[in-house]
């Protein structure tokens, strides 16, 4: 089981001192929350992406290497990647990078998007939203698997002859989560490929995630991938805990009312029935997310957001210092009934080793060089008839 | 069993669009039950609604009444709806609820159209305010809405009531001919017909 944050990356002022932090703070202060996460044993740091204010993460994979050079264990991930909006040779080689210089810690999760202007500001359309998603993706797996790429396609420049640089690091691309709330063409997607599956739940009440993550589960065993309490499933969560519940609840109100996204609606009590929000005692935030396995089955990874609304950096540090104290029991709790057949969520070093075994089986044939001479620049078309499609 | 939910948008009570939208539900059930069916009515009134759905517009969660709602209209064989005039179309909180429901739940869905004003000088508001909003929706509406003035609870001549009678026998077909399934699981196409898209 993961279990990890994963930041929005809004710049809100705090309501209870009328301060606004500005971009540098909020960026500085990412850092040190992912530092932070990994301190107190967390397995995934995971950022946003948007390209419009009041965020700030446009360049996930700047801040993301950042973090990377600055810590040692954790895993570094996005939430979500834009595959609408970004060119998808951009995603393969940005993230391509990252995996290099991060030694394998990275994974991403794919988002389509809800800002509406973002899609004509790259030039997309919106209405094409579900189309750019499953085209995009689809041309990024296959940079990510074969030497070179001949590509046509819908929404972008056709491709031919394109070797990505740099190749993922050992031949093996990161491990994709495909985030979504409400499309079913996602989750499919995410079945389709044998990807995982995220259902970012904060907003949403559990019966409605529920149903999200059986389809998905179906559809997973339906294309082959195996049973269906196999597949790869993540989930978002909300805390904010105080040693005494009530403590929490009055440190919290003032940020919950006005927050973005859920401010002004609702009040705390309905959320928290509503939604997996919990604001209480570290006991109370680790029975109810304990209770996700109730509703979705043994899953492979739990994010949590705690850096939002405002709240300040040294806030946001005292949740990550309470989290850590929970977290053993967190990990005793999620690995209690867990049959032995549930898989672990697929990482660098897992993959690398399902690959070995798999060449083992085949006649071994060393992880092939740059299909490219790089030196030269020899035309690769002579040895593109040779690459097989690798999925 | 036939499933009819009467969405009632009145604020006042009693309200008199909760009060046609009984008494076009029971006319509704007696048509059904006449033509070999099961009738079952249930009534929503939205002014119970009202701050769950302004919760649900500023933040789009929404509560569990709200839910359950949006889950009677999903499960819907036929929906009749019913809104007091305010200025001179359909009230607001008519709307939001409308608004409120997800995409494509009222495409093919049998409803019948009714409104309440005050003086029968708002009665083509069916026509001129309702009827763009649910052909927007691709609702399946039903050939005789049926408006109620103040005065024609007062009014001695059954005319009321037969223009109620025949809306419920216009309706009680469609009805039973019944809405498309209720999408309990979500609907999937298969990928690589997403794929070839």
């Amino acid at each position: 089981m993961q279990l990890g944050i994963f930041s929005v990356g809004d710049i809100t002022q705090d309501p209870t001192t009328g301060r606004t932090p500005s971009e540098h703070e909020r960026i500085l202060a990412a850092v040190a929350i992912a530092k932070k996460a990994e301190e107190i044993g967390l397995d995934v740091f995971a950022t946003g992406e948007h390209h419009n204010p009041p965020f700030h993460p446009s360049s996930p994979t700047t801040l993301l290497g950042f973090i990377a050079a600055q810590t040692s264990r954790i895993l570094l991930s996005t939430a979500t990647t834009l595959i609408t909006t970004n060119d998808p040779v951009k995603i393969a080689e940005d993230y391509a990078v990252l995996q290099h210089l991060a030694e394998g810690r990275v994974d991403l999760m794919m988002g389509r998007g809800n800002t509406g202007p973002v899609y004509p500001w790259f030039g997309k359309d919106i209405r094409d939203g579900i189309g750019l998603a499953i085209e995009n993706y689809a041309l990024l797996r296959r940079l990510w698997r074969e030497d070179v790429v001949n590509w046509e396609g819908k929404f972008r420049t056709p491709l031919q002859g394109f070797t990505l640089a740099p190749r993922p690091l050992d031949g093996v691309p990161p491990f994709v989560w495909h985030g979504s709330i409400r499309s079913p063409e996602i989750a499919e997607q995410a079945a389709y490929y044998g990807d995982g599956f995220f259902h970012n739940n904060i907003f949403w009440n559990m019966s409605h995630t529920k149903r999200m993550v059986n389809l998905y589960r179906r559809r997973f065993e339906h294309h082959g991938h195996g049973p269906a309490d196999t597949a790869i499933v993540g989930l978002g969560g909300q805390f904010f805990m105080r040693r005494n519940s009530q403590d929490a609840i009055a440190e919290f109100r003032p940020y919950f009312d006005v927050a973005p996204v859920y401010g002004y609606g609702p009040s705390l009590e309905e959320f928290m029935a509503e939604t997996p929000l919990t604001v209480g005692s570290p006991q109370q935030v680790l029975e109810r997310t304990l209770s996700f396995t109730r509703e979705v089955g043994h899953y492979q990874r739990q994010l949590f957001l705690v850096d939002h609304a405002g709240l300040p950096l040294k806030t946001v540090l005292e949740q990550l210092d309470l989290l850590g104290e929970i977290l053993p029991e967190l990990r005793k709790g999620f690995a209690e009934g867990r049959p032995a057949h549930i898989p672990e969520a697929p990482t660098h070093a897992s993959l690398v080793a399902a690959r070995a075994a798999q060449d083992a089986g085949e006649e071994a044939e060393p992880a092939a060089p740059a299909a490219v001479d790089d030196v030269t620049g020899r035309s690769p078309y002579p040895v593109a008839e040779a690459v097989e499609v690798a999925r | 069993m036939t499933r009819i939910v009467v969405i009632s948008a009145g604020t006042s009570i009693p309200s008199s669009s909760r009060l046609l939208g009984e008494r076009l539900g029971e006319a509704t059930a007696a048509a059904v039950t006449a033509a070999g069916g099961q009738p079952q009515v249930t009534q929503v009134e939205l002014r119970t609604l009202a701050v769950e759905l302004a919760h649900h517009l500023a933040t789009r969660v929404p509560g569990t009444r709200l839910r359950e709602a949006f889950d009677l209209v999903r499960e819907a064989d036929g929906v009749i709806a019913v809104t007091p005039v305010f200025n001179g179309s359909y009230s607001g909180l008519f709307k939001l609820f409308f608004d409120a429901l997800d995409e494509n739940v009222m495409r093919d869905r049998p409803v019948l159209l009714a409104a309440t004003g005050g003086t029968a000088r708002h009665s083509l508001v069916v026509e001129h305010a309702m009827l763009p909003l649910f052909y927007y929706l691709k609702a399946r509406v039903a050939a005789h809405p049926v408006f109620a003035a103040t005065k024609d609870w007062g009014s001695a001549s059954g005319k009321l009531e037969r223009r109620i009678a025949r809306a419920a026998q216009a309706f009680a077909p469609l009805v039973m001919a019944g809405a498309p399934a209720g999408d309990d699981e979500f609907e999937v196409v298969d990928f690589t017909d997403l794929l070839g898209g």
